[in-house]
């Protein structure tokens, strides 16, 4: 009988969701920008608002209250209801 | 850590062995004071209802018959430390006890006058079997580890289990110690708190975890049991909404959790806050923060490459912690800034860097060492770049001499510093002195900016006698937007 030892980890059961399929057009659909309050992420949601706007889509912008901290629970609510679909801005 | 090597939040079980009603008496052959008794102990059989309890020799006492506790099931779940130990059992719960031989004691308790009339009156008694150091962790384990949910991992002959923790992810990069049962057991002796209590929610996975998975990290970081309170303080200061621990896991930046204690606590645990105090060397600097780590990486899901995104990081992110030499600091600790009671046990985290080194070997005025300090603070991250990072400034005794000849104090230490670390926004905005890098343009007409906010240039002490120098440590993004330093007392 070798060592027995405690698991140190937070012995989790991960739960796994499949991805929604990707809509075959945007036109008519509802798409959520998400700037997370990094420099200049507007300049590139800026442009991709009106290329979505170009193809028919309609946008809604969120904006996370600080880059550093997960999105809070009822902004992520707020997109989930009025979104059907979410593009989320990292890059400075 | 408490006087008893048994964890005093083992519950008493379905299977604690009951005591008799009337007088109990451990005992073992090889203690001397049990042998004096003996004839105590006949006394005692003719005059009252008496059991003897033998841990070693089941022949000894040869009268009264002992019963053998074998397995010490006995001792140890009755906490027995000592032998002989007298105990008056009534309805069976324990309503007092002695230890030795003390015949006033023994008379009073047993109700029995005359007891051991040749004897001297007072002889100590031997250590218990239960609490033997090469017995007392298989105890733990036989009796208390019930108490412990961890899932049990049995590594097969074959394998090494410190090769077996690097291949499952567990480990920063350094060889972890393997935390088996009794190791854990051992480790929560250093907490009266309970196995199961929830210490705080770790993220980035935002897992919810318990004393006993941080022993576990503590066990495997190489900790002391004395060290554990330091390690859960750390661990509630770090899984703040304050502290922001995700934040600092996901940043490009190269920081970590830097730990700053002081105390009475920092000695009693034997911490170093002199020379090569930042450095290695020392078991509780070096490994207290490590526990804090272990603690992210395998309960709460941060790992290099995974959430922590960091651009190069830094060494300290194995552990960075330290201890103020607040017995000898001519200005307080950084956790009485912060609202801690002088001379209470507490710790600081802060989201820092490595360290940089000032060298002013030549200042003997506090002006002079004033300037020098600030124009190497300046330069912290970038000198065009103010008002977004804290720094915590770990200051020599010699350097701090300068100051405390002067008369100076820790906030005039403080605004020297800061009198020195202003700039017109013009020199500081995008493109100014031909970088890039800069404030927006929107501060260019502001006459002037100081490099840190209010309370974002913080003081410690620490480091040998001998050295003109002072530690740099930049932080991460301040206040609300990133990181705040949280100090908290240490809970035992």
């Amino acid at each position: 009988m070798g060592t027995t030892i405690l698991d140190p980890t937070s012995e989790r059961t991960v739960s796994e969701r499949q991805r929604l399929a990707r809509p075959a057009s945007l036109e008519g659909l509802t798409v959520g920008l998400l700037d997370i309050s990094k420099p200049r992420g507007d300049v590139f949601l800026n442009r991709l608002e009106e290329r979505l706007v170009e193809v028919g889509a309609t946008v809604k912008r969120y904006r996370k209250p600080t880059f550093t901290k997960p999105a809070p629970v009822d902004l992520r609510h707020e997109i989930s209801v009025e979104c059907q679909v979410v593009i989320e801005a990292l890059a400075d | 850590m408490p006087a008893s090597t048994r964890p005093s939040t083992t519950p008493a079980t379905a299977s604690t062995p009951r005591l008799p009603d009337g007088i109990v008496v451990i005992v073992k052959d090889e203690c001397a004071t049990c042998h004096t008794v003996e004839p105590v102990l006949r006394q005692l059989a003719d005059a009252t209802t008496l059991t003897v309890y033998t841990q070693d020799d089941p022949a000894f006492p040869a009268s009264p018959t002992p019963i053998h506790d074998a397995d010490l099931a006995v001792s140890w779940h009755h906490r027995v430390e000592t032998v002989p130990t007298v105990i008056r059992v009534e309805a069976g719960e324990e309503t007092e006890r002695t230890v030795g031989w003390d015949r006033a004691a023994w008379e009073q308790l047993t109700g029995v006058a005359g007891l051991g009339p040749d004897l001297p009156a007072m002889r100590p008694g031997c250590g218990s079997m239960s609490v033997d150091p090469d017995l007392v962790d298989e105890l733990n384990v036989r009796f208390g580890a019930s108490v412990l949910a961890s899932r049990r991992i049995d590594v097969a002959d074959a394998e090494d289990e410190i090769e077996m923790m690097f291949t499952r992810g567990w480990s920063d990069g350094l060889p972890v110690v393997p935390p088996t049962e009794a190791r854990v057991m051992r480790m929560l002796t250093g907490t009266d708190r309970a196995p199961s209590e929830v210490v705080a929610t770790v993220p980035p996975d935002l897992v919810d975890v318990t004393v006993e998975k941080v022993a576990i990290a503590a066990v495997m970081a190489g900790c002391l049991p004395e060290y554990l309170p330091w390690v859960l303080t750390a661990v509630e200061a770090a899984c703040t909404n304050e502290f922001n621990m995700h934040g600092l896991l996901a940043t490009t930046m190269p920081v970590g959790p830097v730990i700053v204690c002081s105390g009475p606590g920092t000695r009693a645990i034997g911490m170093n806050s002199g020379g090569n105090a930042l450095g290695q060397g020392n078991r509780a600097n070096s490994t207290i923060g490590r526990a804090l780590q272990l603690v992210v990486r395998n309960v709460g899901g941060g790992r290099p490459g995974e959430v922590d995104r960091a651009t190069h990081g830094t060494p300290g992110k194995i552990g960075f912690c330290f201890a103020e030499n607040d017995v000898e600091s001519p200005y307080g600790t950084l956790a009485v800034e912060h609202g801690i009671e002088p001379g209470v046990d507490a710790l600081t985290l802060f989201a820092g860097e490595g360290t940089r080194c000032v060298v002013d070997q030549l200042s003997r005025e506090p002006e002079s060492l004033a300037r020098s300090l600030a124009a190497s603070l300046q330069a912290m991250h970038h000198p065009k770049l103010v008002l977004g990072f804290d720094a915590i400034l770990v200051m020599g005794p010699e350097h701090a001499r300068v100051f405390a000849e002067a008369g100076w104090d820790r906030d005039e230490i403080v605004a020297g510093i800061s009198a020195h670390l202003n700039r017109p926004g013009s020199e500081l905005v995008r493109g100014a002195g031909g970088m890039a890098e800069g404030l927006p343009e929107g501060f260019a007409d502001a006459p002037s900016l100081p490099k840190f906010r209010p309370g974002g240039l913080m003081l410690t002490y620490a480091g040998n006698a001998t050295g003109l120098f002072s530690e740099i440590i930049g932080g991460w993004a301040n206040g609300d937007v990133g990181s705040k330093p949280v100090t908290r007392a240490v809970t035992y």
